[in-house]
């Protein structure tokens, strides 16, 4: 049976299924580990007690099989990034970036070097953009509640133009 | 007692719905959308090379059981090392030793052994 993924008319009823769906991957974004550099110390932080990113769901994964939500935390070097490539192509659909801190955005401190990638950006499409050298854990915190605001506003059965072009990236 | 075997036909036509019903429920709602390097073997982000049918060198399983020698003798010998005081004061001081003595040589002869067959060497000459 092949799937409905933008394949039916805009009802109720689909937009409460999409709603449902939509529920369920906002409260459950499992992302993977995805440390690079010092960033990573704060991600750790933020899976800790004190910000406790589990209330919102999300749990730390040791695989991109498993895993929704890449937070790419720390420098991204030109010999990382095909890994990274790698790495985001083998997560499963639908799939989502956080690009954490200055040097994941734009190189940051670090962007003059001959081996750092300028962003992560150049990589892969990234959803959301947490600043700061490190960002503290209630930034990185903030940066999952925009995601979750990015999935409840998603369209799946529905057959519309942007937003499912966007939701199932190739 | 037929109506028994009517709960157990009921239980397990409605678990078998069950399960069917989610997974259909997921294969229709979910994105599937496989590609080439999507489906390709994870290995921590490095493409995989070769295959995974390799054959490990069998010395390496010679070493392993000359190892399991070794770890047992250690497992036993600290039981007794750890309690080997309160021998001493209730008099089976000499007992102990003398049995651990045996057990010790027991496995000696076993490395005495396997050192004679040429086992503790990684090159093994092969008599002709």
């Amino acid at each position: 049976m092949k799937p409905l993924i933008n394949s039916l008319p805009e009802t109720v009823f689909t937009t409460k299924v999409d709603e449902l769906l939509n529920w369920g991957r906002a409260s459950s974004q499992w992302y993977m580990l995805f440390g690079l550099a010092c960033c990573a110390i704060e991600l750790m932080q933020t899976g800790g007690p004190r910000a406790d990113l589990d209330r919102f769901g999300a749990v730390p994964r040791a695989t991109p099989r498993q895993s929704d939500l890449m937070i790419v935390a720390g420098t991204l070097t030109y010999k990382m990034a095909k890994r990274t490539k790698l790495l985001y192509d083998q997560m499963p659909d639908p799939k989502y970036v956080i690009s954490m801190g200055s040097c994941s955005n734009c190189g940051g401190l670090f962007q003059l070097a001959y081996s750092v990638c300028k962003g992560v950006d150049k990589i892969v499409p990234v959803d959301v953009y947490v600043p700061g050298c490190p960002p503290r854990p209630e930034a990185l915190t903030e940066g999952l509640l925009r995601i979750q605001d990015k999935m409840m506003r998603e369209r799946w059965l529905v057959r519309s133009k942007s937003q499912t072009e966007a939701a199932v990236r190739v | 007692m037929l109506f028994d075997f009517a709960n157990v036909l009921v239980f397990t036509a409605l678990g078998l719905g069950f399960v069917g019903v989610n997974l259909l429920i997921g294969r229709v709602l979910r994105p599937a959308n496989p590609q080439a390097r999507k489906l390709s073997t994870y290995e921590c982000g490095e493409p995989s090379t070769g295959s995974a049918w390799v054959n490990f060198n069998i010395r390496f399983y010679l070493v392993a059981l000359v190892f399991i020698i070794f770890e047992v003798e250690i497992a036993f010998i600290f039981p007794v090392a750890v309690v080997f005081r309160n021998l001493v004061e209730s008099g089976e001081g000499l007992f102990a030793f003398i049995k651990i003595f045996i057990f010790i040589g027991i496995l000696f002869l076993g490395l005495i052994y396997s050192w004679v067959k040429g086992d503790l060497d990684w090159i093994k000459k092969v008599r002709a």
